[in-house]
């Protein structure tokens, strides 16, 4: 057991209590893995009407200043400046070698860039946006609210009752609304696949929000556990398994985070081998990949060809509990990253039958953009 | 007879046949079973040695030989409701079944209420 008194904690951490939690460390805070529900059940609520994620430990940070865009530019190779205000985008902090420091959400709010970055990399993604950044750009970390994420079928007609506006929001579109009597930040977005709301709320409204929203009938409270397993199903990258600074946006199957604008003015971390990697083809490719048996093929597992051959690795893999089956991502050489192509995972001394497979695993069902 | 490893394991011995498993805690530690892989039948297992191996949708874990012998039997009902584990650990949940090697390991373990002290111990 690690101890537990250095670690971190949200504002709904005597909520995560109440509701019978079981707490583990995760980068530096004490978060619930699941709910008495367990992962599976939560998994499953998820998908069939709304469950309510704790993501308070990811880093939130305004970037303020004229020209915040294009410099933010200079560090992503994502389209910044050509971001209306309100909307979302997904993209990545790369490094000069091309690999990936981080996956970020960035938003065009009036007056700053809103950015939310993983719990594990924000302390070092803070450092590199202020060692990085011109001076006139302010840097300000949100240390004071909490992350919570409504995500689910139903999730619209929940927080609908509540703030009816926000059903305005298309997908990966944020604006200001009251929830609750609180102030909030709304997304419509989320890790799950599903349709949902990212909801940013200062920390002394979080646990009246957080009430608020698991009393209404379709909310049950999600763990990281069940966050983990709907990622992976919606074919999610997890930075520091699926992407990390060992791999380019390109071999990540990342490449429709860089529009054509960048892909022509380069100008990020890492462009040389990015765009050369664009314009020959990547040594090896993120991939699907579904398994014949029931085993899982957990992270670390080595692929093999056909032949019997190392062809690659997996990066994360588990059970999907909405196929009732289980499934990996996974680094291939090129030539074995084509649909279909059948592959051998070596676990405990077994080869598992599997084959490239389609991502998502599970379809997503986004609101309209 | 029922006895408890300190690694959360069961064995339930009735006259040379020992039926092995996994107990509440432990099934309540893993989570949602959702894959049991178990050992051919004929296979000897030294105590300690990997009996089984249980996947949560976290995580995989082995079950270890709380004693040593020759496996004589598997649940292969497992192979199709590996939740049974959490649902019935020390019955319908058990794992396999050994001939027992030599008795006199089942004396390094712990009885009902000794197990039940240990894991109150953990918190």
């Amino acid at each position: 057991m690690s101890d537990a008194s250095n670690l971190l904690t949200t504002a709904l951490h005597a909520l995560h209590v109440e509701l019978g939690a079981r707490l583990v460390p995760f980068a530096g805070y004490e978060m619930p893995v699941q709910y008495p529900a367990g992962i599976l059940t939560e998994h499953r609520h998820t998908r069939a009407a709304a469950g309510l994620f704790d993501v308070s430990h990811m880093g939130q940070v305004r970037l303020v200043g004229a020209g915040a865009d294009s410099a933010l530019e200079a560090l992503v190779p994502g389209d910044v400046q050509g971001l209306a205000t309100g909307a979302v985008r997904y993209t990545l902090f790369t490094n000069d070698g091309g690999g990936i420091l981080d996956d970020l959400m960035v938003t065009r709010r009036d007056g700053d860039l809103f950015l939310v970055v993983n719990a594990s990399n924000k302390v070092a993604d803070i450092a590199h946006l202020m060692a990085s950044l011109p001076s006139g750009i302010a840097v300000e970390v949100l240390g004071d609210r909490a992350l919570l994420a409504l995500q689910g079928p139903q999730a619209a007609a929940v927080l609908g009752r509540l703030a009816p506006d926000v059903l305005s929001l298309g997908f990966m579109q944020a604006a200001a609304f009251v929830v609750a009597g609180a102030d909030c930040w709304i997304s419509r977005s989320g890790y799950t696949g599903e349709d949902g709301f990212e909801i940013s709320v200062a920390n002394a409204n979080a646990e009246g929000l957080a009430r608020r929203l698991l009393a209404e009938p379709e909310v049950a409270p999600i763990g990281l556990g069940a966050r983990d397993s709907l990622r992976l199903e919606a074919g999610l990258c997890l930075h520091g398994h699926d992407i990390d600074e060992g791999t380019t946006p390109i071999e990540a199957s990342l490449a429709w985070t860089i529009p054509a604008r960048r892909r022509a003015e380069g100008g990020f971390p890492g462009a040389t081998r990015i765009l050369a990697q664009l314009a020959e083809g990547p040594p090896r490719r993120r991939v699907g990949i579904a398994l014949d048996g029931r085993a899982p093929a957990r992270e670390g597992t080595e692929i093999l060809d056909a032949a019997g051959s190392p062809v690659g690795i997996v990066t994360s893999g588990g059970f999907a509990p909405s196929l009732d089956k289980p499934v990996a991502m996974g680094y291939v050489a090129t030539a074995a990253a084509t649909l279909g192509t059948p592959l051998g995972l070596s676990v405990r001394g077994k080869v598992l039958p599997a084959q490239v497979a389609r991502l998502p695993f599970h379809a997503h069902r986004y609101a309209k953009s | 007879m029922l006895r408890f490893s300190k690694d959360h394991e069961w064995v339930r011995v009735d006259g040379n046949t020992a039926r092995i498993g996994i107990s509440d805690y432990a099934q309540s530690q893993l989570g949602d079973v959702v894959f049991v892989e178990l050992p051919e039948i004929g296979k000897v297992l030294k105590k300690g040695a990997e009996a089984a191996v249980v996947e949560s949708v976290k995580a995989a874990s082995e079950v270890y030989a709380p004693v040593g012998g020759t496996v004589t039997a598997v649940n292969a009902a497992l192979v199709d409701d590996p939740a049974a584990v959490n649902a019935d650990p020390l019955g319908a949940g058990w794992f396999v079944e050994v001939t027992l090697a030599d008795a006199a390991e089942l004396d390094g373990l712990m009885d009902e209420a000794a197990y039940a002290a240990f894991v109150a111990e953990l918190g």
